[in-house]
């Protein structure tokens, strides 16, 4: 539009309003910390800071509050234009990249020197994200993974027991469910426009999906096993071709009972709670993603807490992320988001330990696996989830799809290729 | 000195300026668009790589660019004519002399041009929404079912039209309504009184004398359809199945999502590339009507 250019200053204008208004926190020592964090935990986060700033006089945090859409363009741009705080918050998923820049620093030596932060005591696969070629990037700060959301009743009603294991039987107690569904009803929901469903069955291959040489690697038996198995669950119609869009109520629909299975993250756990009405809590509950031949891996996926390397406060930066790692703050958070923690002492306070729905999460946290930590893993994993729609919705043949994917990878990762043959990467 | 080196030296400050603050980038993106420009070089500007047309051949191969392409030509040809008639159905309102408080409707049909894009978008998003919106409610008393206007990927583009034309057609009806006073009154009285009925003397008188205003305005106002951002960034961010993306969001996904600013800036020069042909093919047809 004609007013495209001023409107669109105006757009990033309202959007940086908002952290203006975070941070009018009063200086009360000599450093002041700037932090940025997304979303709710940006907004939950200062419920945690006051007893930092007790315990640390002199240090004082200002909290920059980041919308989830914008963080990532914000960050990137900060770096460019050399303002980065110096402590963040970071999807963990983005550490390549910002590992790339050279933005965040290496943290091995202050976490060998740290009393509180144990690598032993994290959940393997969440620790393995923050490790980017050998060196130690980010400490985890809260952790997110995929896996079933399921109706025991309505699998009890098509005679099967307990939720499944490994794809067989899901495959059959899907088809049990369907055989037995009315009209309009399905086994499962597998909305099209995410890919983390079929990531998660891809990455419970052993086929890595990027070749440490830096091309895809999709036509790999492991890939195709994965993308046939998802494939399948549509081409038997136990799943509807729609997007989440077209699903209008997920939480309401999942308690109609249109379909019994979703694979879906820890949010919903809060989700399901609050908007499914009193008769139907009883009627759900989680399990660990089913695997090829056992139980399965799962995205290991969340946010790391980084130190930008161009900070003059490392000291205190370290300090702050030793303060929202310790267990009783990490149960705080969690108390206060909803978001699971990436160690295993946070586990066991009642909050969690209580919760019958985490119960899944905290089995699968010990099976969960990094995506490929290269920058472009992002936009690889978008083009995943469009051609996986392509199969799905206009049957395009699952080795051709593998071609296309590998095409695609490969172009995208050409820059990176590059860079590996000169040693840069 | 001579008189023309005189005028040169007067020109001169606004030239550095618009040599600085105009060509200078412009010659810079240009140069961009030839480079692998992302994040690499971003941390380091060894690696930075010239490659020639290789961004606009890759372009021509993206089938989202091509969606993109395909969207923004939906919006400008539909968006154009539907916001042109309102802009003129408004003037030609404005300017009857039986309108009543004549100036209070022009301030009331300007105010959407003056009002923030991003707060009257929020708004129109409560209207279009499929459970509470207004927009729905009122369909639903001529028994139309609720449409998901900006979940559905047939709707996306219509709802978002609507929202465009809504705001922006009070400028061209202002630029419309200082035509419609240009023209002389005798001429309408005069085809009156040969026994000319209301509309031939819209089709044969008026609009023959807007015919220079309608050509400035739909220069103008297709350029700016061309550029659509602002409204699905806020409205629906390029959703639902892409039915959304525009050309320049097309572009800032690949400038400011995944930092590819060579490609980005190859992107910004297609669409400079497109508009310019279709404005010279839109004066060439004028021009050609002129002699005729």
């Amino acid at each position: 539009m004609r007013v495209a250019a001023s409107s669109r200053r105006k757009a990033m204008g309202l959007i940086a309003a908002a952290p203006l208004s975070a941070c009018a926190r009063p200086t009360a020592g000599s450093t002041k910390l700037r932090f940025w964090a997304m979303g709710r935990e940006g907004e939950v986060v200062q419920a945690l800071l006051p007893a930092f700033e007790r315990a640390n006089p002199g240090i004082s945090v200002s909290v920059q509050q980041l919308p989830w859409s914008a963080a990532h363009e914000k960050l990137l741009t900060a770096f460019a234009g050399d303002d980065l705080p110096d402590v963040g918050q970071i999807g963990n998923t983005w550490l390549p990249e910002f590992v790339a820049l050279g933005a965040v620093d290496r943290l091995d030596e202050a976490v060998s020197a740290s009393p509180d932060i144990r690598a032993g005591d994290y959940f393997a696969g969440i620790w393995a994200t923050n490790v980017v070629g050998g060196g130690l990037y980010g400490i985890p700060w809260y952790v997110d993974t995929r896996l079933l959301f399921y109706r025991p009743d309505l699998l009890a009603r098509a005679g099967q027991g307990a939720a499944p294991v490994t794809w067989a039987q899901w495959l059959a107690a899907m088809r049990a469910i369907k055989a037995g569904a009315g009209p309009g009803q399905f086994a499962a929901l597998l909305p099209l426009n995410e890919y983390e469903p079929l990531l998660a069955l891809a990455l419970q291959q052993s086929d890595p999906l990027i070749t440490p040489e830096g091309r895809g690697n999709f036509r790999s038996p492991g890939f195709e096993r994965a993308l046939r198995f998802y494939a399948d669950i549509f081409a038997l119609g136990l799943a509807p071709v729609a997007t989440d869009s077209e699903i209008a109520n997920v939480w309401s629909e999942f308690g109609a009972g249109r379909f019994a299975f979703y694979i879906s993250g820890p949010w919903n756990i809060g989700e399901f709670k609050r908007r499914l009405p009193a008769s139907q809590q009883g009627a759900w509950m989680t399990a660990p993603l089913p695997g090829p031949g056992g139980p399965g891996a799962s995205i290991a996926g969340g946010s790391s807490l980084v130190v930008f390397n161009r900070s003059r406060h490392k000291a205190a930066a370290w300090r702050l992320i030793e303060h929202l790692s310790a267990p009783e703050v990490q149960a705080r958070f969690h108390a206060l988001t909803g978001d699971l923690p990436p160690r295993r002492s946070a586990w066991s306070a009642p909050g969690l330990a209580g919760d019958i729905y985490a119960r899944a999460f905290r089995d699968q946290l010990e099976r969960v696996k990094p995506v490929p930590k290269i920058p472009e893993w992002e936009r690889i994993a978008t083009e995943m989830g469009l051609v996986a729609e392509e199969v799905v919705r206009r049957g395009l043949a699952i080795d051709r799809a593998a071609a296309e994917l590998d095409r695609r990878a490969d172009a995208i990762l050409e820059k990176h290729r590059w860079m590996l043959a000169r040693g840069r990467a | 000195m001579k008189a023309s080196s005189a005028g040169w030296v007067f020109a001169a400050p606004a030239l550095a300026v618009i040599g600085v603050f105009f060509f200078l980038p412009v010659a810079a993106g240009l140069m961009l668009s030839f480079t692998d420009f992302d994040i690499y070089v971003l941390a380091n500007l060894h690696n930075l790589r010239f490659i020639g047309l290789g961004n606009y051949r890759h372009l021509l191969e993206t089938p989202l660019f091509w969606r993109a392409l395909g969207n923004t030509l939906y919006f400008v040809v539909v968006g154009v004519p539907l916001s042109m008639a309102a802009s003129l159905g408004a003037a030609l309102l404005l300017n009857s002399k039986l309108a009543l408080l004549r100036p209070a409707f022009r301030t009331a049909l300007f105010a959407p041009v003056v009002t923030t894009l991003v707060a009257a978008a929020v708004v129109w998003r409560y209207l279009f929404h499929a459970r509470y919106g207004l927009i729905d409610y009122a369909l639903g008393a001529f028994g139309v079912r609720p449409i998901d206007w900006l979940g559905d990927p047939h709707w996306a583009m219509p709802a978002i039209i609507v929202f465009a034309v809504w705001k922006n057609f009070g400028y061209n009806m202002v630029i419309f309504l200082a035509g419609l006073q240009t023209i002389p009154e005798d001429l309408d009285e005069a085809a009156r009184i040969d026994g000319a009925s209301a509309w031939q003397r819209l089709r044969f008188v008026t609009l023959p004398s807007l015919a220079p205003v309608i050509l400035l305005v739909s220069i103008l106002t297709i350029a700016g359809h061309f550029q659509l951002f602002a409204e699905p960034y806020v409205m629906t961010q390029g959703g639902p199945l892409q039915s959304t993306v525009s050309v320049l969001y097309f572009m800032y996904d690949e400038g400011f999502k995944w930092w590819n600013l060579g490609s980005a800036s190859a992107v910004a020069f297609m669409l400079f590339l497109v508009m310019f042909a279709l404005t010279m093919a839109q004066l060439s047809l004028a021009r050609r009507g002129d002699v005729r």
